[in-house]
This record gives C-alpha cells, structure tokens and sequence, in this order.
C-alpha cells in the first residue's frame, strides 16, 4: 500500500475529496454572506438558519408534494430566497444607519425563531432525505473512490461560485452592485433603484444558502441545527478571504475545507480547530484578510 | 430680481433644507432657464453643495419646492429624481474604485433619447478612450473629473449639476474644463456650476447667484460682472 508522508495514500485522497465537498459549502455559503457583507452591512446570522430552510423546503416538498430532488433544486433557492426579501423589507432596511451589531442581534434572533419552529415541528434529530436516483452509484478513479453525488455537488458548487463572480465581476448588473457598495448614495443619485437592489441582493445571497441547502441534505441529514453548526466555519471562511471580496470567498472556502480535511488526516484532535487557527493566523499577519483590500 | 419663471428649466422656491440640527438653507430661490449656465457662488460653507443636493434629496431634510421643467422634485423618492433628466458631478467626482473607466462611464442609466454617444464623449475627453480599462481611480485628478462629468452626458440628462469642476486641478486642466464646458452648453446643455474660483464662473457663465449664509443674497448677470466687482468683492471675502 502507498504511503504519503506516513499515511496510507487512501485516507488521505479520501479526506480531502472529503474537505473539498465541506470546502464546496463553505465557498457557497460564505460567498453569499460576503455579497450581503458587503452590499448592506449585515452581518448576516440567520445564513445558516436559511441554509436549513432550504434543505427542509426540500424535504417537505419530496415528503407532502412528491416534488423530486431536481424540482427541489429550482424551487426551494427561490423560497428562501422570496423569504429573504421579505426579512429585507421588513426588518433589515431599518438598520442600515445604526451600527452593525444591531444588523448581528437581529439576525441572529431569526436564526433562533427559524431552528425553533422547526424543532417544535420536526424535532431534533434529522430526517433522511435520499440521493436521486441519477447521482447513486460512484466510480473509483484509482487513488480514491468518488460517490457520484459528490462529485456532482463538487461541480455544481463551482459552477454556482464562478456563476455568481461573473454576474458581480462582469457583468452591469454588477457594476452596479459594485458601486453601490462603495457609495451606494450616488448610485442612487443616478437613478437606479438601490432600495430595489438591496432588496434583489439579499435575496439572491440567501439564495445562494437555500440551493446549499438543498445540495447539502441527501450529504448530512435535515435538521434544524444543521445551519448552525456550519455558520460558524464559514463567518471565519468570510473574514479569513477578506470580508467583501468574492473570490476571496471562493477560493478560501475550498482551500480551508481541504486544510479541514488534511488536519483529519494528520492530527484528528485539531480538525474542529484548525479553520480557526488559521483565522487567528491571518488576522494578526493580515487583518483585512487574505484578499481584502486593506483599509 | 425679476423672475421669468415660466421658462425656468429648474425653478427653486422657499427652499430651506437641514442636516440634524443645523439649518443650512434658507429660503432659497433661484431658477435657471433653458440652455443657461448659472453658477452659485459664496464663501465655503455658504451652502452651495447644500443646495445642490437638496435638488437631488440627498440631504437629511429639505423642504419648499424644487421644480423640474414644472414637474415638483420635492418628495419623489430620491432615485427617481434624476430620471428626470438631472445628471450629477459631484464635488467629490464619485469615481468607484471597483470599475474601471468604461464601466464608469456607463454606469449611469439612459434615461432620456438624445444623450451624447461615446465616441462624442471620446472626442470631447480623448483622454479616457486611451485609459478605457484603467481602475477608475488610478486615473490623475484631472482625467477623474473628465470622467465624471463625461459620465453624465450619455444618459439624456438635460440639466448637469457640476459641483466644483475645477478644485484642485492645474490651470492646463482647468483650461480643458471650460472648453468641455463651452461646448456642452453649445449643444444645449442647461448647467447649474458650484464655484469658490468667481474667474472660471465668469468666463463659462451667464448668471451668477450669490449665497451667503444659506441665503440667497443677491444675483449678478454675466454682463455687468466688471461693474458690480468690489460688492462681489466684499460677498466673497476676496
């Protein structure tokens, strides 16, 4: 058997398809919150309550409706993010001028009316919710053996994130988005509806947490803490890229998955740390963040 | 002051306008007609930029009436103001850092048919077809301002509020404002000029009007500038 540096060749491709999958919802996720980070200064809490959102929307719709994984895919982003852009309305467009700890209270006041509701509802413990039929099955490719829906989720991640830098990065839409992030007051002053585009911006972030959602529930099970758990690693994804900066979001998303997978492989007992160990590092070496443009 | 109201582009009435506490305008009134260039001249802090952008709502509150081509401006909400027909450099020029030249440029929306198209814009500031892909902040002072103003002529915009297009910038600039100036106002353009330097404001415009402490203090025609210099003088603390 193969040996690298000591660790059978197996377990340690194994890990990190293992982190790159963990690594694809840390990019999604975070990539999301950086947008709305940087669109309306929210701090967005309730991302990963959303993220659950999605995956129950999705199990609710295969369980009562008999709405299949694919239809699911379509529908549940565009629910979560419709229930986005009525949490804009409501609450957050009234916080934009105070500070941005009350932007973290509220949301995470969401997050805890979101998890209990649907504990009260569908109790703690998760539901299964199957893989579809087209994506079961793998392929052993040599040096690890790839279950389809991996490698399917793997893609349609990347596919999602260089999606998303190419509609902010390239397109008009974008540079609109772009500009009233730096000064969102003249943009206005031009004529273009920012209210609106607030309203869009949010909604398509949380979207974006509402398709993970759904990509994430045939992985993990759906249940109501299944967004906080994962929150937490992807704000320290958020401030290790640079808050604001999309690709920094991306590609620290990926990579930290992987350095997640590495540490199981080397040193077990620090894998729940080293995301955050990381961050400590780069915040004292690089404050604003590996791509964040320094203040 | 006589008013020929009826013909006024922009009609200002009673305008009074506050940040918090501070009351900064005072019954301000002034128009500017069709094709004019009117300037707004006063000391810093007179409320010049106030006024300004009391037009376009960008101030914490501000009431009176601010009519547009008869049309009142004073409780639309702010982005559909310049869809009126209003294009806006600010004093601060507004260059985003995170687009380059051409999306700069084309940032603003059309919103009326017969703006200026890019390669009249190109001809006007030659400057920025040569620097198209540049960050739009790595461009010079000078070729900031171009943009800026450039940026708005595209969009239909009939009347451009320009708020201190020359500040900071060398007399070689300067010199290349006024002939951009002269030459938007040769094809139609109606301007409102924010102003501290009263020699640039007297070779672009027609009118000048005089703030003072938020109030509108007296207003000068072009003409008889040469005869009214010392009680100009005096307004300005020159």
């Amino acid at each position: 058997m193969t040996t690298i540096l000591g660790v059978p060749a197996q377990a340690l491709s194994g890990q990190l398809l293992l982190g790159l999958i963990n690594g694809s919802f840390y990019a999604m996720l975070s990539l999301g919150l950086s947008v709305i980070f940087g669109m309306l200064g929210i701090v967005n809490m309730v991302h990963g309550a959303l993220y659950m959102v999605g995956a129950f929307t999705a199990w609710m719709m295969l369980t009562y409706l008999g709405i299949s994984y694919w239809g699911a895919l379509l529908i549940a982003p565009l629910v979560v993010g419709v229930l986005g852009m009525v949490i804009e309305r409501v609450f957050l467009r009234y916080l934009y001028e105070v500070d941005h700890l009350y932007g973290l209270l509220l949301t995470f006041g969401l997050t805890l009316v979101l998890e209990s509701m649907f504990r009260y509802n569908y109790g703690a413990s998760g539901l299964p919710y199957p893989i579809p039929a087209a994506l079961r099955g793998g392929n052993d490719l040599g040096f690890v053996y790839l279950p389809t829906y991996r490698g399917w989720v793997v893609a349609m991640s990347l596919a999602v994130c260089f999606g998303t830098w190419y509609l902010i990065e390239r397109t008009r839409l974008g540079s609109y988005l772009r500009a009233a992030t730096e000064n969102a007051i003249l943009v206005e002053a031009f004529g273009i509806n920012v209210p609106r585009m607030i309203a869009l911006t949010y909604g398509l972030g949380v979207a974006l947490a509402g398709l993970a959602g759904v990509m994430a529930a045939p992985i993990y099970q759906v249940s109501p803490t299944m967004g906080s758990n994962l929150v937490i690693v992807v704000f320290a994804v958020v401030v290790i890229g640079g808050l604001g900066s999309i690709m920094g979001s991306i590609v620290t998303g990926i990579c930290l998955g992987l350095l997640e997978g590495l540490t199981k492989v080397f040193y077990p007992a620090a894998s729940n740390v080293a995301i955050f160990i990381a961050m400590a590092i780069v915040l004292i070496v690089k404050p604003a963040g590996l791509f964040g443009r320094e203040p | 002051m006589t008013d020929t109201a009826s013909a006024a582009m922009l009609e200002i009435n009673d305008l009074n306008s506050f940040y918090g506490e501070s009351h900064v305008l005072h019954n301000v009134s002034f128009h500017v007609g069709r094709g004019e260039v009117v300037t707004l001249l006063g000391r810093n802090g007179a409320g010049k930029t106030t006024a300004m952008r009391s037009i376009l709502g960008i101030v914490p509150k501000r009431c009176g009436s601010i009519r547009l081509c008869g049309k009142e401006l004073v409780g639309l909400p702010r982005y559909q103001i310049p869809r009126l027909g209003i294009g806006y450099v600010p004093e601060e020029r507004g260059i985003f850092a995170s687009l380059n030249v051409i999306e700069n440029l084309l940032l603003p929306p059309i919103i009326k048919k017969g703006g200026m198209e890019l390669e009249q814009i190109f001809a006007l500031f030659p400057n920025l077809n040569e620097r198209a892909s540049t960050q739009g902040t790595r461009l010079s002072g000078g070729e900031q301002q171009m943009l800026a103003i450039a940026r708005v002529l595209r969009t239909g915009a009939e009347l451009i509020l320009l708020d201190e297009p020359t500040e900071g910038l060398a007399p070689v600039i300067v010199d290349q404002i006024e002939l951009a100036i002269r030459t938007l106002k040769d094809r139609g353009f109606t301007i409102l000029l924010v102003e501290q330097s009263f020699r640039f404001a007297s070779k672009v415009a027609d009118r000048h009007y005089i703030l003072e402490e938020g109030h509108v203090v007296d207003m000068i025609p072009n003409a008889q500038l040469a005869s009214k210099r010392a009680i100009l003088n005096q307004y300005l603390g020159l």
